[in-house]
């Protein structure tokens, strides 16, 4: 087997260095500054806590960000169970009529502009009356974020050797067990990643949640877009700070679920 | 070869029910079965039956619908046409999970996240079998396919050998009536193939299990089963013990499929006593005998395998055929190939036509090896030809 060697040349390195710097130096900015014990935004004055201190007790920004949680948690649940559903019904299911019209609208909120899913959802708000708050933003981002779960979700089932069902079904389970005791624990790192995006979608939506939230009911990002427009404020990049380490967690255990996922993919493959 | 039994290898159907085996029913009769893909015909109004016991082959190029077939008997596929009966029953409304067949998949579809112990022990949980009973029962198969030890394991822990046996364990765990095996060896090397092979006879032997293996490798059909199945395009066209197969194909077809054969067209010019003189364009005349079926032909094809074919520097010492007739050709070798145990010859003959021996290598010091460019004689008896009607 002849396996190409990359060297590692003054060349590369420069390129990596200089792309992660793009990527992440002003991450690494916010961060530092987060811990400035300075008033102002962009003067030095000393490593300080002062800033997180002051996030949490500042409960209008406590709350946001209980709210942001709270939405993120359920719409990711509402989306993870009904997108896990469409992956199936797609991957699975018989091909019924319409099955590719079906596929593409399900996929349609992937290409749509926020600002028209935002706004056609507070129209459907606004006609059916109903008050705006926690549950609309809720269902905003379960529309949203659904079709991410049902494309992770999707992949791993057609990846997925069909044989297994059939040996399951062949060893005496009717359709349903075969798919509990067999497909169910081979897509499940597959569902774990697929609700991580769907939470992360959701805390980090400003246009969606801004057509479709109350009075007195701001999302994290919300709250910090409206406080940045008075001037940014270092309690700011405390709260991105924490935001930050939030995703980076996130995103650690995603990929390694999906790593797992991988793995067991391979051992199912035919040789 | 006066010995070998040709009744039963009529091509298109299968002989019909002599009165003893009428009395017990096959253990499987597969009755007119067809099965359309769109507008491909896998399967075309197939009839088989097959004898408890019997480990029986499914041989055939790939795409001819051997596991279509297979996949029927398994329930993952339903019939357009025709009727499966099992023991006597039409099993065509029985669900894959309530028959009592199982199957080996060719690639095992071994569950990639239960250990060996629970991929063995899968079917017979779903089965409601006590627990005890079951740890009995999967320890039985464990020791049965040599794997003690690795219970614990995962099969992506686990050897391409290692895996088919628990595949294998695991499709025998609820002791079916029949068990498919769809191309088992096709995924181990060569040497772990033919243990392997003898492992399952000896396997199918001591459960008394009927065994119906689908396979594209003539070798093992030949090598494992009681009898061979050939399919082309969706129907048989052939079954046989392996032997009749082998010596008696019943058509040019076969006899290129199920192993190498020299052919020479012709036209049969005389018979007598059970002799035909078929007068051949490249090899001339022809003595044929005429063992077990009459020629009703009269253009035919005359067959001669390689290993039949002796080459010699003279021709045949006087006594060497018998009493049979001999058939002598004039040739020249062209192409010599060593492989170990035989070496195989082209010979040319006068007429352009090139006559394929193989001859086994008996002596270390091959004193006898022709080469390329010396003239020799090809001969064979007219016992060893076969005639096929085109």
């Amino acid at each position: 087997m002849a396996r190409t060697v990359t060297r590692i040349t003054r060349f590369n390195m420069t390129s990596l260095a200089l792309g992660l710097a793009f990527l992440y130096l002003p991450i690494v900015i916010l961060v530092i500054y987060s811990f400035n014990a300075s008033r102002l935004v962009t003067v030095w004055g000393g490593w300080s806590l002062r800033w997180y201190h002051e996030f949490f007790n500042d409960a209008a920004m406590l709350e946001a960000a209980w709210m942001s949680l709270s939405v993120g948690t359920v719409s990711a649940t509402l989306a993870t169970l009904l997108g896990t559903l469409a992956a199936i019904g797609l991957a699975r299911g018989e091909r019924f009529r319409g099955r590719a019209l079906f596929s593409g609208m399900l996929y349609s909120p992937l290409v749509m502009p926020e600002v028209i899913s935002g706004l056609s959802l507070l129209l459907l708000f606004v006609a059916l009356n109903a008050e705006r708050g926690f549950w609309t933003v809720t269902i905003a981002h379960t529309t949203l974020t659904m079709c991410f779960v049902t494309v992770v979700v999707q992949s791993r089932l057609t990846s997925l050797d069909r044989s297994l069902e059939e040996a399951a079904m062949d060893l005496g389970c009717d359709p349903v067990r075969a798919f509990l005791f067999v497909t169910l624990p081979q897509i499940v790192p597959a569902i774990v990643a697929g609700w991580m995006l769907a939470f992360i979608l959701s805390l980090d939506d400003v246009v969606i949640a801004s057509f479709t939230t109350g009075p007195g009911s701001a999302t994290l990002p919300i709250r910090i877009y409206s406080e940045v427009r008075l001037g940014v404020k270092p309690e700011i990049n405390a709260i991105c700070t924490l935001v930050i380490a939030l995703i980076a967690v996130i995103i650690v255990v995603a990929s390694f679920a999906s790593k797992l996922s991988g793995a067991r993919g391979e051992s199912a493959a035919p040789l | 070869m006066r010995d070998v039994t040709l009744g039963e290898a009529s091509a298109e159907t299968v002989r019909p029910l002599s009165e003893a085996a009428a009395l017990d029913m096959p253990l499987l009769r597969i009755e007119g079965v067809a099965k359309s893909f769109g507008n491909f015909r896998a399967v075309d109004r197939l009839s088989l039956d097959i004898r408890a016991g019997e480990f029986f082959a499914l041989l055939g190029p790939s795409g001819c619908g051997k596991t279509t077939l297979l996949r029927m008997l398994a329930g993952f596929e339903t019939p357009d046409e025709g009727r499966i009966l099992l023991g006597g029953k039409d099993i065509a409304p029985v669900l894959p999970h309530e028959r009592p067949v199982n199957m080996m998949f060719q690639n095992y579809a071994l569950f990639p996240h239960l250990s060996v112990r629970d991929n063995i022990a899968f079917g017979l949980k779903r089965a409601g079998m006590a627990r005890a009973e079951i740890a009995t029962r999967v320890a039985e198969l464990v020791a049965l396919v040599k794997l003690e030890g690795m219970e614990k394991r995962k099969p992506d822990q686990l050897s391409g050998g290692q895996r088919q046996r628990v595949a294998l364990a695991r499709s025998l765990a609820r002791r079916p009536q029949v068990l498919l095996l769809d191309e088992p060896l096709a995924a181990l090397d060569k040497k772990l193939r033919e243990s392997t092979q003898a492992e399952l006879m000896e396997l199918q032997r001591r459960l008394g299990m009927t065994f119906i293996i689908v396979t594209h490798d003539q070798e093992e059909a030949m090598t494992m089963a009681d009898r061979i199945g050939v399919m082309d395009a969706g129907r048989l066209v052939q079954v046989a013990a392996p032997r009749n197969l082998y010596e008696a194909p019943a058509s040019r077809w076969i006899a290129g499929f199920v192993g190498d054969i020299n052919l020479f067209d012709g036209q049969v010019v005389s018979r007598e006593h059970g002799r035909l003189t078929v007068s051949t364009s490249e090899a001339g005349p022809l003595a044929v005998s005429e063992l077990w079926s009459p020629v009703t032909k009269e253009i035919v094809s005359v067959a001669i395998r390689p290993e039949k074919v002796k080459l010699s520097r003279r021709g045949p010492a006087s006594d060497e055929g018998g009493s049979q007739a001999i058939n002598r050709l004039d040739g020249v070798v062209i192409d010599v190939n060593y492989l170990g145990g035989v070496t195989t010859y082209k010979v040319k003959l006068e007429s352009g036509a090139v006559v394929r021996s193989s001859m086994a290598n008996t002596a270390r010091l091959n004193v006898d090896a022709y080469l390329a460019g010396q003239r020799v004689v090809a001969w064979f008896t007219a016992d060893d030809c076969l005639v096929l009607e085109q």
